[in-house]
């Protein structure tokens, strides 16, 4: 009789839970699309032993040699030959600004210097800022040139060539150095984003905002009042950041601070444009913070913070270029590990301009002046 | 100003497919207390909203306080007075703290002084630093309409101000009320308690998004329309159960130990009434028909009667 009168109050609650929950679309998406997202993005997107990276070819020479070590290359699939380049200081930029992962530097004379066994140098530049990505192509990349040359020459001793690796921006591929700039763009798109539209929010669900409505109060003067705060908590959590990055990390600075003043800037008006946003739309704090979890996800996934951005196949690297944290990233690990200067994140500037300014414009236009 | 403090035509107001507020037109003059009368839902905080420059009415249009409620919003929300039906000031700042607040939103000169006079105008001085959560119904309300009123408006709107607060509150509240309008502040007020509608100097009832009645308070039960019969004594349950809904009968109320019997048809609810006459134990007496009944009856049969 009692147990029966349990069971039919846990029945009710039961029932009551899973009402409410179909009812609550925002939660039931979540617990519904997250394991889905998860299980796609590391099931088809991720790959910590990324192929076809891409890789710039400068050729001092041409002929037999040269043409089987780019076949043998590519043939490898470790390497995507995705141009040519005829100077050092294009080299050096291509591999600067992130447009490809390896320089491969084959002297001039090496032919003729190969034919005459004088041991020719083959130079691999690696983008070592990322020691994962580059990693199997880096350690298979000798054997392949042997091999390419034995076979060329049909004897089973490969004429030598000497390979020279150069692993730069982190010869001794430590993981902290590039995590550590790409956590920063992790960090601000969690706290910027979240804190401003559950700060908003907050507003709306209690009430409040109605009050502030009903004063002379432009939208712009709220916005601004609201957002201004949340602006010096970013750079406060960026100064935090590398301070511990250098003195507990040794990750160094290498690029013009201006220049990651100015990215800083862009990505925290960025982030602070989609928390506004995500505040228009959310009705409580709690659907805000929802949101957020909803971006949060493929920044730290599809933007080349946690795995190699170059392993994933196309569309999801499509869909991480749209998100602002991955265009962050690299301009903060091209500025502080590689010396980069305004010029040369320049290219991942412009995209977090634009989707700053798609954000703020959808931002503004659901900003309601008054209450409907 | 000469003319009235709010003076709307034709106001209607639409969320997706339902009309919230149709066609809606009212004066209201200078220093009045203008009740603002109707069920839940029928439209009332819409329609304030509307005129302190919250809500753009979707047609129709006028003044508050001689200022355009569709064009001039931000001069009417500098010198009107709004308090919500819920709560909405910060609950994690003091009392002080929401006060300067708004003080400041308004940009007032010398907003400090301000705010001293209003926590002693408004005996909120010895809770100045405690949290406005913490206050309960009544002075939280009280707060309210300090903050309402901290840059003297001309017009205060006051969207159900006394819900939820106890008897003595709601008389203290009243009598500022009063006093404000004396000032010569105009106040719009909605409100579902009786003993409220009878301090306004005009009611104006509403339902369902329309105006059914716009009266002096005095006048509203002779603007209803109805007669109504005290019937006294004992055993009043089986009159109660055969007169409710009879014909002629409009409305049967309790009030005390009597019925009040009311009906527009003057005719036919004597008619109804007559079997009832000649019991010994039963008293019955023509009654003046006052604004509860008035109201009751608006209340119950706002839907089809008008």
């Amino acid at each position: 009789m009692r147990l029966s009168a349990t069971f039919s109050r846990i029945g009710a609650i039961l029932a009551k839970e899973f009402v409410q929950m179909r009812r609550d679309r925002l939660t039931f998406a979540m617990m519904v699309g997250i394991p889905l997202v998860q299980l796609l993005l590391f099931g088809y997107a991720i790959n910590t032993d990324p192929r076809h990276l891409p890789t710039l070819i400068e050729a001092g020479d041409s002929g037999p040699a040269t043409r089987a070590i780019v076949q043998a290359m590519e043939t490898s699939e470790f390497f995507d030959v995705v141009g040519m380049s005829d100077n050092e200081a294009a080299t050096d930029a291509a591999l600067t600004n992130s447009e490809v992962i390896f320089t491969v530097v084959i002297p001039a004379n090496f032919e003729r210097d190969l034919a005459r066994g004088d041991r020719p140098q083959i130079l691999l530049d690696v983008d070592a800022s990322d020691p994962v990505a580059a990693g199997a192509g880096t350690s298979a990349f000798p054997q392949i040139v042997t091999q390419a040359i034995a076979g060329l020459t049909g004897e089973a001793r490969a004429p030598p060539v000497e390979t020279l690796v150069h692993r730069r921006y982190n010869p001794a591929g430590r993981t902290a150095i590039n995590i550590v700039p790409g956590l920063l763009g992790v960090i601000l798109t969690m706290t910027m984003a979240m804190m401003t539209s559950m700060a908003l929010t907050k507003e709306a669900e209690r009430g409040t905002l109605e009050t502030l409505l009903a004063t002379p109060t432009r939208p712009l003067e709220v916005m601004a009042g609201k957002i201004a705060p949340y602006i010096l908590v970013g750079f406060l959590q960026v100064i935090l950041m590398l301070v511990a990055a250098r003195f507990l990390f040794g990750v160094p600075f290498l690029g013009n601070p201006l220049a990651f003043v100015m990215t800083v800037s862009l990505f925290i008006l960025v982030n602070l444009s989609m928390g506004f946003l995500f505040s228009t739309l959310a009705r409580t704090q709690m659907q805000a913070m929802q949101m957020t979890f909803f971006v949060f996800m493929p920044s730290i996934l599809l933007s080349g913070f946690m795995f190699p951005f170059d392993g994933m196949p196309l569309w999801a690297r499509t869909i991480g270029e749209a998100v602002p944290t991955t265009h962050f990233i690299r301009a903060v690990r091209e500025i502080m590990l590689k010396g980069a200067d305004f010029s040369a994140v320049l290219d991942n500037l412009w995209p977090l301009a634009a989707i700053f300014a798609v954000l703020a414009t959808l931002a503004l236009t659901r900003y309601r002046r008054t209450l409907d | 100003m000469t003319g009235p403090v709010i003076d709307v035509h034709g106001l209607t107001k639409r969320f997706g497919d339902k009309t919230v507020v149709d066609d809606f037109s009212m004066q209201v003059p200078k220093g009045a207390i203008y009740g603002f009368l109707g069920p839940n839902g029928s439209g009332k905080t819409t329609t304030i909203r509307m005129m302190c420059g919250l809500l753009k009415a979707d047609e129709g249009g006028g003044t508050a306080l001689g200022y355009d409620i569709i064009t001039q919003t931000r001069e009417i929300k500098a010198r009107v007075g709004y308090m919500t039906q819920k709560f909405s000031l910060y609950e994690d700042l003091t009392v002080r703290e929401n006060l300067d607040f708004m003080a400041r939103l308004h940009a007032l000169p010398d907003h400090r002084r301000k705010v001293d006079s209003a926590l002693e105008e408004y005996e909120l001085a010895p809770r100045a630093k405690q949290m406005a959560g913490q206050l309960s119904g009544g002075w939280k309300q009280r707060l309210a309409l300090a903050a309402a009123s901290i840059h003297s408006p001309g017009l205060l709107l006051l969207d159900e101000p006394t819900a939820g607060v106890d008897p003595k509150a709601r008389r203290d509240f009243w009598d500022r009320i009063r006093r404000l309008a004396r000032d010569g502040v105009t106040v719009l007020v909605s409100t579902h308690y009786m003993d409220e509608a009878v301090q306004c100097d005009f009611i104006a009832f509403i339902a369902y998004g329309r105006k059914l009645i716009d009266a002096p308070s005095a006048e509203l039960a002779a603007t209803v329309g109805l007669t109504t019969w005290r019937i006294e004594g004992k055993g009043l349950t089986p009159v109660y159960d055969a007169l409710d809904g009879a014909p002629g009968v409009d409305q049967i109320a309790r009030f005390g130990s009597a019925l009040h019997v009311s009906g527009r048809d003057a005719a036919a609810l004597d008619r109804a009434i007559a079997p009832w006459r000649g019991h010994s134990d039963l008293d019955i007496t023509p009654a003046k028909t006052g604004l509860e009944e008035a109201f009751i009856y608006l209340m119950t049969g706002a839907k089809d009667n008008f």
